[in-house]
């Protein structure tokens, strides 16, 4: 009995041993910001093993913003899981940390310093409002950090740490204004848009545009964010009669303004005034509700319903991950960009290595983006096309124009700055 | 501004105008009421107030739901249900709330407004775990929907005519239960001396719960009501609660005329200035205004003259 323990007691405690020695080595290759592993590509100081590379995922899930974040949150898990099923990048899975910036932007300014310093991640996919990202600009500055950010603004920005997915202002609205101008013969317009950054540049843009094709803006207005009494505007767009109602108003303002104007018995659908707006995605008719929307149109680089086969795979691979009921808007497309342009350039410049993936980073090539085909601009910006959707009862956009080529990215267009 | 115009059109956008100032005023009067009844006979600043609202317009979301997937026959009267429901669920939460934490606190009514924003946030995330971050579109009966056509020219929204007629019924129902109903005799018996009505027999502690349930109710009536002209979001709340503030506070926190009079005057001012000048311009005219009054008078438009 006590002799046949022996073996026994030994090889217990070897195991024993064995797993001793396998936590620490375990504890290295989690930790992978040591550079216990090191080859060339593990060699950045960032957290890249031989098997892994860490990125952030830094979105508001908490807080007013988490209405609008949520959707890039999934399309970017969407395209790791994506890339990682396909190998990887360089031959390592992407693995994400994901932070919530709880819609306040000293939280942002804070999570991505943890992001940068203590998770070492070699890219950051996050930010949606402007406030947000001017919050953590000066941080992924300092500490060389890359940014994908989604969502279109107001351009007036371009920084090497940051590539920016989304449109900026004049993709959006210069192709919008021109297309109601030549197609619906608009003359006069009336600008709304809620009180921040964004509407305000949008419409000095538009009003500059709209000045140059000699055309007349009837009015131009702008109410406090959250505002929910549209009433007294409504009645001064009566008035005023313009051919356009050019709309930048966002957040939960846009459901109260979007029910008021159908309740005082402006019908979209008849276009008397038209209303073209650059604010209300798929994800937001959700909240307005199809039939307070209908016959509005929109002006932006991705709708739900584009037709080519890249967007169908995707609709299908979105709705199959995070169910079938869920609608895309055009941000949450661009943040599903985030990932495969870094991938790219990842593969391109051949590291993980910030700087290597700046240099890459123009010219970068997707032809399998949703939205088409989009390519890396010199200034961080995409070049893409910009589309008119005329929102129907469904909540869905029908695509009525398509800009023939794509549209230079212009950040800082003459005269705004 | 108005030599292009005839004067037809002018005098229709003007009536249209004195209706949106209207509609204005019933929306901040059907908002405040929860609140000044709460504050007002109650003393306790209800931070949460938005949050109960949305509560409503939750409720009315799923009755909705429910209507158009068993009773799609009678949709068409879905909402009226739907504000009794969302009274019920809301007044259940309030009297929860005020057992749980209102009550504990009434010899500290500054912590009210703490306790209060916190139990705000946690109804907040409680929303977005239940429903989601995304608002909701909370679909209407047809009948609701459009505008009803006076002449050629003057549109009424249908949707405000019925905000204003619900305002009506609800503020003079309140009123009357204040002047005439057990409660409300009980409740202004409590409000103007504790002890003495305690000693008197009546059940303090039961009143203070009906009261604080019955403000949270009203909320949300007003919150299902506002699924007409708003959004429902988890933080949809809290567009409305600095407008509820401002309406009681600068109607003298303790009286229902003070409060319909001061949603009448900073209704009337605000949709009178925002159609002159631009929309921020007036809203902080608006403010201005507000607090320069209550500079001079710092009790509100109408206080209680009471003995304390």
């Amino acid at each position: 009995m006590h002799s046949k323990s022996k073996p026994f007691n030994g090889s217990v405690r070897r195991r024993f041993l064995q797993n001793l020695l396998a936590i620490p080595a375990a504890v290295m290759l989690a930790n992978a910001s040591l550079p216990a592993y090191a080859d060339s590509a593990n060699s950045t100081g960032l957290a890249v093993t031989d098997k892994t590379v860490k990125v952030g995922i830094l979105h508001s899930v908490t807080g007013t913003m988490a209405i609008s974040e949520t959707g890039s949150v999934q399309a970017e898990k969407l395209a790791i899981e994506q890339i990682n099923a396909m190998g990887g990048v360089l031959g390592r899975k992407i693995e994400f940390i994901q932070e919530d910036g709880a819609s306040d932007w000293p939280t942002f300014a804070e999570k991505s310093k943890k992001l940068l310093i203590n998770d070492k991640v070699a890219a950051v996919f996050g930010c949606w409002t402007s406030a947000s990202r001017k919050a953590v600009l000066p941080i992924f500055e300092q500490y060389n950090g890359m940014l994908y950010y989604p969502t279109f603004y107001e351009g007036l920005e371009q920084s090497p740490n940051v590539i920016y997915t989304g449109q900026e202002a004049t993709q959006q609205i210069l192709a919008g204004i021109d297309w109601v101008v030549k197609e619906k013969g608009a003359k006069s317009f009336f600008l709304l848009g809620s009180d921040y950054i964004w509407p305000r540049t949008s419409n000095k843009i538009a009003r500059k545009h709209i000045d140059k094709l000699g055309l007349k803006v009837s009015g131009e207005e702008y109410y406090p964010l959250g505002h929910t009494q549209f009433n007294s505007v409504i009645n001064k767009i009566k008035l005023k009669k313009p051919d356009v109602i050019f709309a930048s108003v966002v957040g939960g303002s846009n459901v109260a303004f979007y029910k008021q104007l159908k309740a005082a018995g402006i019908d979209m659908t008849k276009e008397k005034p038209l209303v073209l707006t650059i604010s209300v995605t798929e994800d937001e008719i959700l909240g307005i509700g199809g039939e307070n929307i209908e016959g509005a149109y929109a002006s932006m680089k991705y709708f739900q319903s584009l037709t080519n086969d890249n967007n169908k795979n995707f609709v299908k691979a979105f709705k199959e991950r995070w169910g079938k009921d869920i609608v895309i808007g055009d941000v949450t497309q661009a943040a599903y960009l985030g990932p495969w342009l870094w991938k790219a350039a990842v593969e391109k410049a051949g590291s993980f290595d910030i700087d290597k993936v700046r240099a890459a980073s123009p010219g970068i090539e997707l032809k399998t983006a949703p939205e088409g085909y989009v390519r890396v601009h010199e200034n961080h910006h995409l070049w893409s096309k910009t589309r008119i959707g005329n929102a129907q009862a469904d909540g869905q956009y029908k695509i009525v124009y398509e800009t023939k080529d794509l549209i230079e990215p212009d950040p800082f267009p003459a005269g705004y700055k | 501004m108005f030599a292009d115009y005839t004067m037809t059109e002018l005098t229709s956008i003007f009536a249209m105008q004195g209706f949106a100032g209207l509609i204005l005023f019933s929306v901040f009067v059907l908002m405040a009421l929860g609140l000044a009844i709460i504050f007002g006979q109650m003393g306790v600043i209800n931070m949460a107030h938005g949050e109960f609202m949305i509560l409503g317009a939750y409720v009315t979301y799923l009755t909705s739901t429910l209507f158009a997937e068993y009773l799609p026959s009678i949709y068409g009267s879905y909402f009226f249900i739907a504000m009794i429901f969302a009274f019920i669920v809301t007044a259940a939460l309030g009297a929860l709330v005020e057992w749980a934490i209102i009550r504990h606190l009434y010899k500290r009514p500054l912590d009210t407004l703490l306790a209060t924003w916190g139990l705000s946030l946690i109804l907040q995330q409680l929303y977005r775990s239940v429903f989601g971050a995304r608002e909701v579109g909370v679909t209407l009966p047809d009948w609701l929907m459009g505008s009803y056509a006076l002449n050629d020219s003057i549109e009424i929204p249908i949707n405000g005519l019925f905000v204003m007629g619900l305002t009506i019924v609800i503020t003079v129902g309140v009123a009357l239960m204040m002047q005439k109903s057990r409660l409300g005799k009980q409740t202004r018996a409590v409000v103007q001396n504790r002890p003495m009505a305690a000693a008197v027999g009546i059940n303090t502690e039961k009143v203070d719960r009906m009261t604080f349930a019955l403000g949270c109710g009203i909320a949300g009536i007003a919150g299902s009501a506002f699924t007409m002209i708003g959004s429902t979001g988890p933080t949809s709340g809290q567009l409305y609660i600095v407008d509820t503030f401002l309406v009681v506070v600068f109607g003298g926190a303790s009286s229902l005329i003070g409060t319909v009079a001061s949603a009448f005057t900073i209704s009337q001012a605000q949709s009178t200035m925002e159609f002159f000048l631009s929309g921020s311009t007036a809203k902080v005219l608006t403010l201005l205004t507000v607090v320069g009054i209550l500079m001079l008078r710092p009790q509100g438009l109408f206080s209680l003259k009471i003995r304390r």
